[in-house]
């Protein structure tokens, strides 16, 4: 710190009024302002969707989404964390279902309310097209639907948004399961690799290096080859 | 030409003979039908009130699309053809809405994200009968291979394509459309008095006795006509007059079985398209027999 003003910004963390770095993600602001986390922070890293969060600037009335762990706070930031959002999400036997329309219908008949108001598409912070693949699974392309949500990490805060009230990312989920399950199928060089497990083709490689001493398991691993 | 088409869920689950024999018989015409890109939902039964605005951003987001994909010389109008008789209406009276009430067209605009850009009410929706009527019928005759001699077939409307007056494709109440186009493909048209009354629609959903009933009617004003087949545009009329058919037969009994195809099917036929283009196998009842016996298979 060296006493400049311009380096510190002012930011409300749930209506409080707090001085921090301007350089800060929202996690670290609010960490610095003392807060400490016990829900809503996961990977740090923009990628387990635990840390989902709005909020609104000074003198804007949109309501803005972000990841604590990716947004660098703004001067008059007004912020609170959405840590989680409450859904039912339904059981199903993934082998037993059709990759079909009526199957997202039957477990979630709530996505024909779908008004394709877009909302969901605005608050995700992976910039997935929401609508779109709850749209693509209404008229049974499945494959469609998977592909546009493969980026979801189920932070909630579509299904937060939602005025229908769709869980948007478990429509993703079951999509990409019935897609993998059903569209594709099992790979058929993992289906071989099991088989040779299986059939104990690495079962000395492993022993040996289960009985290995921890200092020539160090150096094997230091020394190791990495393809990249 | 190149249009921007509009299936709608239907046209992708349970009515594909619908588009694809749409598709097949379009290209006779000279007409690649072109799916819209990321195409949502038409706004179902919801758009049809005329003050619930919210659901007009479903139909309007769809004509964006249009407007999109005629700006990037995807198709060469600023058409959207569609199949389905309920996305026709709604569609197209979400659009008669907007374009004559500014403040439905502002509301809409505001309501949509900024990222999307805003409708400039240049789209005309089609249904795909209006795109062959364009054509001409004597074109369409001319287009015909294996003319549809001797088979008698009823024109069903149901309600979506011919109302409200003015937004429908043809006069409420004597319309011609559908007998114009079985003219053209040398079939005869058979006439019956319940040709564009109600097959029961949605309540079929929860009221099926009430759609049982409806349908009865049409059904056995086609049986006492001689007909041998319902020919119609809506997936949902296909699904009570037809998918339903042996359910019916069993409130009324000793109803003959008649076969009921869309009138894309046909043209398909009398194109002389392949089975997979005609899309036959898909109907119920049947239809098959009654055109082999007629020498049209």
């Amino acid at each position: 710190m060296n006493g400049k003003d311009e380096k510190f910004i002012t930011i409300y963390i749930m209506g409080k009024k707090h001085m921090v770095p301007a350089n800060l993600t929202i996690m670290k602001a609010m960490e610095y302002a003392g807060h400490q986390f016990r829900r809503g922070a996961g990977c740090r890293g923009g990628f387990c969707g635990a840390c989902s969060t709005i909020y609104r600037t000074k003198g804007s009335y949109k309501l803005q989404v972000a990841l604590a762990c990716q947004k660098i706070v703004e001067d008059g930031m007004i912020v609170t964390q959405i840590p989680f959002s409450p859904a039912d999400k339904k059981r199903y036997d993934i082998d037993r279902l059709k990759p079909e329309a009526n199957t997202f219908l039957e477990y979630y008949p709530e996505i024909s309310r779908c008004l394709a108001c877009n909302t969901c598409t605005k608050a995700c912070p992976q910039d997935i097209m929401v609508m779109d693949y709850v749209q693509a699974a209404l008229r049974g392309d499945v494959k469609e639907a998977a592909r546009l949500s493969f980026d979801c990490i189920g932070c909630g805060l579509c299904a937060v948004r939602c005025p229908a009230e769709i869980v948007p990312y478990n429509i993703g989920q079951l999509a990409r399961r019935l897609y993998s399950k059903h569209v594709v199928g099992p790979a058929s060089h993992v289906l071989n690799r099991v088989k040779e497990v299986n059939e104990g083709k690495f079962d000395e490689e492993i022993n040996k290096l289960k009985n290995m001493p921890k200092e020539e398991l160090q150096n094997l691993y230091n020394s190791r080859d990495i393809k990249v | 030409m190149r249009l921007a088409y509009y299936p709608g869920c239907t046209l992708k689950t349970n009515a594909k003979s619908f588009e694809i024999s749409a598709i097949a018989s379009a290209k006779v015409l000279g007409v690649e039908l072109v799916e819209l890109t990321r195409w949502n939902c038409c706004g179902t039964v919801h758009a049809l009130a005329k003050d619930d605005v919210m659901h007009y951003i479903a139909p309007i987001r769809n004509l964006i699309r249009v407007e999109e994909m005629r700006d990037e010389g995807i198709v060469d109008e600023n058409i959207l053809v569609t199949l389905c008789e309920m996305c026709f209406n709604t569609l197209k009276r979400a659009n008669t809405e907007v374009l004559k009430d500014g403040e439905k067209m502002r509301k809409v605009r505001e309501n949509m994200e900024e990222r999307d850009p805003a409708y400039r009410g240049e789209v005309e929706i089609k249904h795909f009968l209006e795109v062959v009527k364009d054509i001409g019928w004597n074109n369409i005759s001319n287009l015909v291979i294996k003319k549809l001699k001797g088979l008698r077939i009823i024109p069903y409307y149901g309600c979506l394509l011919l109302r409200p007056r003015g937004l429908g494709i043809d006069d409420p109440d004597n319309p011609t459309i559908l007998e114009s186009l079985i003219k053209s493909l040398g079939g005869e048209s058979v006439e019956i008095p319940f040709k564009s009354k109600c097959c029961g629609s949605y309540h079929t959903v929860h009221m099926e006795q009430v759609a049982s009933e409806l349908s009865h009617r049409i059904l056995s004003q086609a049986a006492e006509a001689e007909a041998d087949l319902i020919m119609l545009t809506c997936p949902l009329c296909s699904y009570n007059l037809g998918d339903r058919q042996e359910e019916i037969k069993k409130s009324f009994k000793g109803l003959r079985t008649i076969p009921v195809v869309y009138f894309t099917q046909l043209m398909a036929l009398a194109f002389n398209l392949p089975a997979e283009s005609t899309g036959f196998s898909e109907n119920k009842p049947d239809p098959t027999v009654i055109l082999k016996n007629k020498d049209l298979l």
